[in-house]
């Protein structure tokens, strides 16, 4: 095998979050009530548009969470101590042995991003360095000559060899090319849609056209369109330039923004998702038995909660960040790679959050069940003699689920808002791991030098701000869709 | 109602108990003061002897909860539990790691803190209300719906962003007040106004929606139908009969971060570099001082339960249905 | 014919002197996605000063939007696209907003149906009538505080200087409605809108909020427009009535003329599907189908398809207003009208009374009681207790019905579900078929279980919006461990289905798609579903309109004479009683005080209260009312009633005896005992 696949933890969260989230789309679609409401989302069109842009996020965070490690050229080397098969008697092929280096598939497809590094700073687009050096170099009689100027970039605009003045016309060249190219895709995509509606809706292709874009249709399309457009006039010109230059320059040790923002992005995924998956079962278990069961179950689960949510959020967290790292130092022995090691800080900090954070929508569900178990068809299902864990399971959690799904979307946001302050302060990721968070931490000095470096942090803006405000958009739209008391009657 | 005042009152207790014992287990349990003296101790000096001297400048060489080898009330008193959790209930919170006494640097430190918080909750707290009562009238009008999509950009944006932008714009840029610092006396508005400005603008936008929400909520109500019947105006039945009603569950949200203003802003006086408890707690972090972020984690938990009852008063006061009850 | 012409313009023209209110072709829409529904589609109508013109109408004709209208309150989905609404000679709908205002309190004052949630529960009730006396009258301190005093005398509030002070959280419901009368009556309006005033009030307080209403307009000669379902209201408030259907006035004639001679096929039926004791224990009269949704009006009569009148004309062309008498409209084809049924006949009596002899007891309920704890003070120790059914004693028979009377309060629903054992019962007995049931573990409980299930009140709570109709039906014999295998279960469903008047592929239906009517079908299958022998029916019509009430009385009363079921039916309704109840119990405050048949009890009710409570109900017939017996106050709370009799401090007739001791039952005949001290 020329690799070996590593199969991180959060990795497997990610994918089996994804594919619980097809499964229970599938059978929320069975139901007409869900169904409705699910079309009720499908006709938001800022929602449809945010969903898009979401999607393009995830299907980034989806290639970050492939993990493996390449086989090394020399297959000798004493750092594959770990994973080498055990060797045989025969000892005829050489034990392979892999990288100590965990890629993702992702970092495959940004392998020219990835190891292209410059020496520290370079501007968006850049050939030459951010900052004078030294340079020594050989005048025409041989004499080594030390002059101070701007060096030149080893990779940043390098096919442009010493004709640097061509780099504004280059990027032109490829600008255009890449705007032509995003026209030519989007009228496939877009043709492709009229297409699929008018097979859908059983109407010409004109017609189905003229749907889309009048509102007509019951999917907004025009919104999706839009978006698909949107993202292909900034994506395509990104990768094409993305080849030669660095299109969000460089930071500080040399290593390319562009790829750092696209890294993070997994991270605000993971932080986001994951933490639910400590949040819900908490949350539903404690929320429907203290509701349902009242008495002495629910003071004490109403202890519990009260308790732990009066501990500030950010110290608790703090605190259980410094106890976790405590942990982790002590235990070295644990994890193979760093990557093992920061992501197991990853799921702590997941766990963390979870633990904090659970205790709000508890309280609702609570609530909610309260209010559940005095309704006629709960009475109605106890004079038959329904078993208590029945009519948790057929009747309170079915209606519970709206409040879920809108605490689900609606917390991601606020997650992944907060991944950045928490590893700003230091109680966050592992600082090997590239996020929103550390992004910024590094970058948030450059502001105060002389000239200012702001592309790393304007990069890392712009990726969070539309991840954020693509996911909050997307929440209105499902907590309208969801809400019983704007959807009139559920 | 003096009856319910008492019995929050008491009902703080074991919370606040049960606050105590979860630090107590994060700080203890999960690692040992041995773990925590290796750390703190660094890879290159750990030695048995260091260990153990670490232990004892700072008092954890003794059992956690029961002392054998003490004697009479001793076997109780002298441990861990009573000497570092226990006693944060008489206020004494020990030392820090640079041996200060942290109930002293904690009582310094509040004025800076409340010099920011307070200004920074009372504007922010008149500016969203405002906003959200304008939003509310002129409800389903393009101001309406521009002013939500402002609310819904200015929410999606990280809070880090907010300082950084502002320090940058306003003291780099255009120069107006310093970037950061802190001074006494008539000068203080200079260090005060940026970061009162930036913790106001970056609350805006989810506060502003949240408040708008109840608004809606409560003009749904028949009582507002009463009273328009009545040929009252919408602005007087916006200010007497929907903000009035709508303050019930403002309160809720808003009387409890009262007394947590004493804690000062982590990011905003890190930031700014003012000498508050938020910066004292980032230093804690940063140099994993766990004496005092435990000092910091119970105060918190004691000023949110203060907060709490504060909450519990408050409604006496708005809803008259708690007020005669 | 020109003598009538005549008449009618001679009467106009003297009318027309004091019209406060004319209503010309008003339509109002709600905007619903990008189309426009309408709610109302040209109405007509006028209304003089000391004259009441009821509004009458099931749910959904668009009565209360046509009210909202008037006022220019609307929700905001509303929209006016056409009419005009002159009011003091000016037309409202062309007013500026601010002189809008002007009106609205002012020339025109409205009160609603939800006395609890219409008065603002932070302000004082001096505030909220203040601020009417200063917005119209520019009244403000002591002159305002006066004249709040003397409104308050007038809706008849005792103590007023007292409640003025208070919130309306600390009034009872009907004292909340008073105030809401003064409320409105504050500005001086000429014209009172009142929409459902009595809708959410008990019987007793309802007459008292009547008699309040005809006295106020006698008072100040204004005009009302009065807004209601409730053919009994309309008999004692009217002096002309306009029915509504589908957003549009069927018909409209003075109140004796309504009463005696309506002519449109509607309201006809709305008069026939009114039970009572003429049709006793027979069909009643129903309305096929339902009302058009706003979406598919169809564009011939909005009527033609429910009606057994209709042709073809009725199918294709609209029907216009016209005058059939004076001051009779008549929106309808029909060229000879059917005639109002003069004489009721009496319906073939009932499917056998005689057969339905008491046999042995199938429930048999001894001295239930069931008290809830009232907590207190700081430890919440228990200082108290709400006595909600305080030595309740019941027996049913297989095949009977026992009806179950009260107001709200006095603890029927908790009798009911205390018998099911949905409520642990804090003591006495209730047994069924013999058994025991009380103090049982569930699993032991189990097969009487099936014998026993509940009917409940709002269609809409009782069925679960997640599952479809054939999992809800299911749920019981599944519970219940009912043996059948996969493929009976479905016929087992479909069968019930049937029985119940739906249709087999109603079973992979979701309650949403149902209407009200249909859903209470689907509670019914889903009782009948595991066969039980008693249905306890809590208010199984009080949320649904009057004919498809019809609908589900006859329903039950068809099932009870094919399977033997005895009902125990909880009610407040003595209509409904009448119709279909055997025996009657009247409870007070927590206990049975007087039982019998239902002639026993309706006929000759001995105990003041049931007497009182008679008295109270609104008849539909102009003839009928017997002299209302005012009850003082409301009823007192069950957490500290009265000592000795509960209800003596009400009562016109007590002496020192029911000051001191609760009476015994006393034995009248074999079917009637009473506790009263006036019959021991």
């Amino acid at each position: 095998m020329t690799f070996l696949p590593v199969i991180l933890w959060s990795d497997v969260l990610i994918w089996l979050l994804f594919v619980a989230a097809i499964v229970f789309g599938a059978l929320s679609l069975r139901n007409p009530l869900w169904r409705t409401a699910w079309q009720r989302v499908g006709r938001s069109r800022a929602g449809m548009a945010s969903a898009t842009v979401l999607l393009v996020f995830v299907g980034v965070g989806l290639l970050d969470s492939l993990h493996y490690r390449p086989r090394l050229e020399n297959a000798a080397g004493p750092q594959t101590a770990t994973a080498a098969p055990p060797p045989t008697a025969t000892a005829a092929p050489p034990p392979t042995a892999y990288a100590v280096e965990v890629l993702s598939l992702l970092d495959v497809l940004l392998t020219p991003l990835r190891t292209r590094n410059e020496k520290t700073y370079s501007e968006p687009l850049a050939t030459r360095a951010y900052a004078k050096e030294s340079i020594e170099s050989r005048d025409a009689a041989g004499e080594l000559q030390q002059s101070r100027d701007y060096p030149r970039l080893r990779h940043g605009g390098a096919h442009l060899g010493a004709d640097e003045a061509r780099r504004d016309g280059d990027v032109g060249d490829r600008l255009l090319r890449a705007v032509s190219l995003a026209f030519l895709a989007w009228w496939a995509v877009a043709a492709a849609t009229a297409a699929g509606v008018a097979r859908a809706e059983a109407c010409s292709a004109p017609a189905a056209w003229r749907r889309i874009w009048s509102n007509e249709s019951d999917f907004a399309w025009n919104a999706v369109l839009a978006a698909v457009a949107c993202l292909l006039l900034v994506a395509l010109p990104l990768a094409m330039l993305a080849g030669q230059y660095h299109v969000f320059g460089t930071d500080k040790v040399g290593q390319d923004v562009f790829y750092q923002v696209l890294k993070s992005v997994r991270t605000a995924l993971v932080i986001g998702l994951v933490t639910t998956l400590v949040t819900l079962p908490l949350a539903i278990l404690l929320g429907i038995l203290a509701g349902y069961f009242r008495g002495w179950v629910d003071d004490l689960i109403q202890y519990l909660y009260t308790t732990l949510s009066s501990i500030p959020g950010v110290l608790l967290i703090a605190a259980a960040v410094l106890m976790m790292q405590v942990l982790i130092d002590n235990h070295p022995q644990w994890f193979a790679t760093a990557a093992e090691r920061a992501d197991l800080r990853l799921l702590a900090l997941c766990f963390i959050l979870g633990v904090t954070s659970w205790t709000g929508l508890c309280r609702l569900l609570r609530g909610e069940t309260l209010k559940l178990r005095e309704l006629e068809y709960i009475q109605a299902a106890q004079a038959f003699g329904v078993t208590d864990l029945r009519i948790i399971g057929r009747h309170i959690v079915p209606n519970l689920m709206h409040i879920v799904i809108i605490a689900l979307v609606m917390d991601f946001s606020s997650l992944v808002l907060a991944e950045a302050v928490l590893s700003y302060v230091g109680i966050g990721v592992d600082p090997t791991m590239i996020s929103f968070g550390t992004m910024i931490n590094n970058a948030r000095m450059e502001l105060a030098r002389e000239p200012a470096v702001w592309w790393s942090l304007s990069a890392a803006f712009v990726f969070m701000f539309t991840l954020v405000l693509a996911a909050n958009l997307l929440a209105d739209a499902v907590r309208d869709a969801f809400d019983p008391r704007m959807a009139g009657s559920a | 109602m003096l009856a319910y005042l008492v019995r929050r009152l008491l009902y703080a207790l074991p919370i606040l108990i049960g606050v105590n014992l979860i630090t107590f287990a994060l700080f203890f349990v999960v690692n040992t003061p041995d773990d925590m003296a290796r750390m703190q101790l660094g890879v290159k000096r750990v030695t048995p002897e260091a260990i153990d001297k670490w232990k004892a400048e700072r008092g954890y060489d003794k059992p956690l909860f029961i002392n054998d080898a003490a004697s009479g009330s001793a076997v109780l008193t002298d441990t861990i539990f009573f000497s570092k959790s226990a006693r944060m209930f008489a206020g004494d919170f020990g030392r820090a790691e640079d041996g200060r006494d942290i109930a002293r640097e904690i009582t310094s430190r509040m004025g800076p803190s409340l010099a920011i918080a307070l200004p920074t909750f009372i504007l922010g707290l008149l500016v969203t209300v405002s906003f959200a009562l304008l939003l509310t009238f002129f409800r389903a009008s393009y101001l309406d719906f521009w002013g939500v999509v402002l609310c819904v950009a200015m929410m999606s944006i990280s809070g880090l962003f907010y300082i950084i932008g502002g320090q940058f714009l306003i003291s780099k840029i255009w120069r107006l007040v310093p970037i950061s610092g802190y001074g006494g006396g008539l000068d203080a508005w200079k260090f005060v106004i940026l970061p009162v400005l930036i913790g106001v603008i970056s609350g805006v936008g989810s506060s502003t929606r949240w408040y708008r929400t109840i608004f809606l909520e409560e003009i749904s109500r028949d009582y507002v139908r009463t009273a328009r019947a009545k040929g009252l105006s919408e602005l007087v039945v916006l200010f007497r009969h929907v903000l009035r009603n709508a303050m019930i569950p403002i309160l809720t949200g808003v009387v409890v971060v009262i007394p947590l203003l004493f804690m000062g802003s982590l990011l905003t006086e890190s930031f700014f570099g003012i000498p508050g408890l938020g910066s004292y707690t980032i230093d804690a972090i940063n140099a994993q001082d766990f004496a005092v972020v435990r000092a910091m984690v119970f105060i918190g938990s004691l000023l949110y339960i203060v907060g709490l009852i504060l909450t519990d008063v408050s409604y006496t006061f708005v809803d008259p249905r708690i007020r005669f009850n | 014919m020109s003598g009538a012409a005549g008449v009618s313009a001679e009467l106009s023209a003297q009318l027309s002197e004091d019209i406060l209110l004319e209503v010309r072709d008003l339509r109002i829409s709600f905007a619903s996605g990008r189309s426009l529904l309408a709610a109302v589609d040209g109405v007509d109508f006028r209304v003089a000063a000391g004259e009441t013109l009821a509004l009458l109408g099931e749910s959904g004709c668009g009565k209360s939007a046509t009210a909202l209208g008037l006022l220019r309150l609307l929700p905001a989905a509303g929209r006016m696209p056409g009419g005009e609404v002159l009011f003091d000679g000016r037309d409202l709908l062309a007013l500026p907003e601010a002189e809008m205002r002007g009106v609205r309190g002012g020339g025109m004052a409205m009160i609603f149906q939800e006395p609890a949630t219409s008065l603002n529960p932070v302000l004082t009730v001096g505030h909220q009538i203040g601020e009417v006396l200063e917005r119209h009258l520019g009244l403000a301190g002591q002159a305002a505080r006066v004249r709040a005093l003397e409104l308050l005398a007038a809706v008849g509030i005792a103590d007023a200087e007292r409640r003025l002070g208070e919130y309306p959280f600390q009034l009872s419901g009907g004292m909340k409605q008073r105030v809401m009368i003064a409320v409105a009556l504050a500005g001086n309006p000429r014209l009172l809108i009142a929409d459902e005033p009595t809708t959410a009030l008990d019987v007793t307080i309802q007459a008292q909020i009547l008699e309040l209403l005809r006295r106020l307009q006698r008072e100040r000669a204004m005009g009302m427009l009065l807004i209601t379902h409730d053919l009994g209201v309309v008999a004692q408030m009217a002096t002309r009535v306009a029915v509504m259907y589908a957003g549009q006035i069927v018909e409209e004639a003075p109140r004796e003329v309504f009463f005696s001679a309506a002519r449109h096929p509607y309201t006809q039926k709305l008069f026939a599907a009114l039970p009572d004791l003429a049709r006793r224990g027979g069909r009643l009269e129903t309305i096929p189908g339902q009302v058009p949704p706003l979406a598919e009006m169809p564009s011939g009569c909005r009527f033609a398809s429910r009606c057994e009148h209709a042709w073809e004309l009725c199918r294709q062309q609209e029907p216009q207003g016209r005058q059939v008498a004076l001051g009779h409209r008549l929106r309808c084809h029909l060229d000879r009208l059917p005639d109002a049924p003069g004489g009721r006949l009496a319906a073939p009596a009932a499917a056998g009374e005689a057969a339905l002899a008491p046999g042995a007891p199938l429930l048999e309920v001894q001295d239930l009681r069931v008290h809830f704890p009232i907590r207190r003070g700081i430890l919440q120790r228990t200082v108290g207790h709400v006595r909600a059914v305080d030595g309740v004693s019941l027996e049913l028979a297989r095949g009977r019905t026992l009806a179950l009377v009260g107001e709200s309060g006095c603890g029927k629903t908790t009798v009911g579900k205390a018998i099911l054992q949905l409520i642990a019962a804090s003591g006495g007995s209730v047994r069924l078929l013999g058994q025991e049931l009380g103090g049982v573990s569930g699993k032991a409980r189990r097969p009487l279980r099936r014998r026993m299930q509940m009917i409940f009140q709002d269609p809409f709570a009782s069925l679960n919006p997640r599952m479809a109709v054939g999992e809800i039906i299911g749920e019981g014999m599944s519970a219940l461990r009912i043996d059948m295998h996969r493929q009976g279960r479905a016929a087992a469903i479909a069968a019930v289905l049937r029985q119940v008047g739906l249709e087999d592929a109603a079973a992979g239906r979701y309650p949403h798609e149902f209407s009200g009517g249909q859903r209470q079908r689907i509670a019914i299958a889903r009782a009948l579903a595991v066969q039980p022998d008693l249905v306890i029916c809590d208010e199984p019509t009080s949320a649904l309109d009057v004919s498809v009430q019809a609908q589900i009385l006859n329903l039950l009363g068809t099932l009870q004479a094919e399977l033997g079921l005895a009902y125990l039916f909880i009610t407040h309704n003595f209509a409904v009683v009448d119709h279909l109840a055997h025996e009657v119990a009247v409870m007070y405050l927590g206990r049975i005080v007087e039982r019998g048949s239902v002639d026993d009890v309706l006929r000759s009710p001995q105990h003041p209260y049931t007497r009182a409570l008679l008295s109270a109900v609104p008849s539909a017939r102009l003839d009928e009312q017997p002299e209302f017996i005012r009850l003082p106050g409301e009823t007192p709370s069950p957490a500290n009633p009265p000592a000795g009799c509960h209800f003596h401090p009400r009562c016109r007739h007590a002496s020192a005896a029911c000051r001191e001791r609760y009476p015994e039952t006393t034995t009248l005949s074999s079917t009637h005992t009473v506790r009263c001290h006036l019959h021991s």
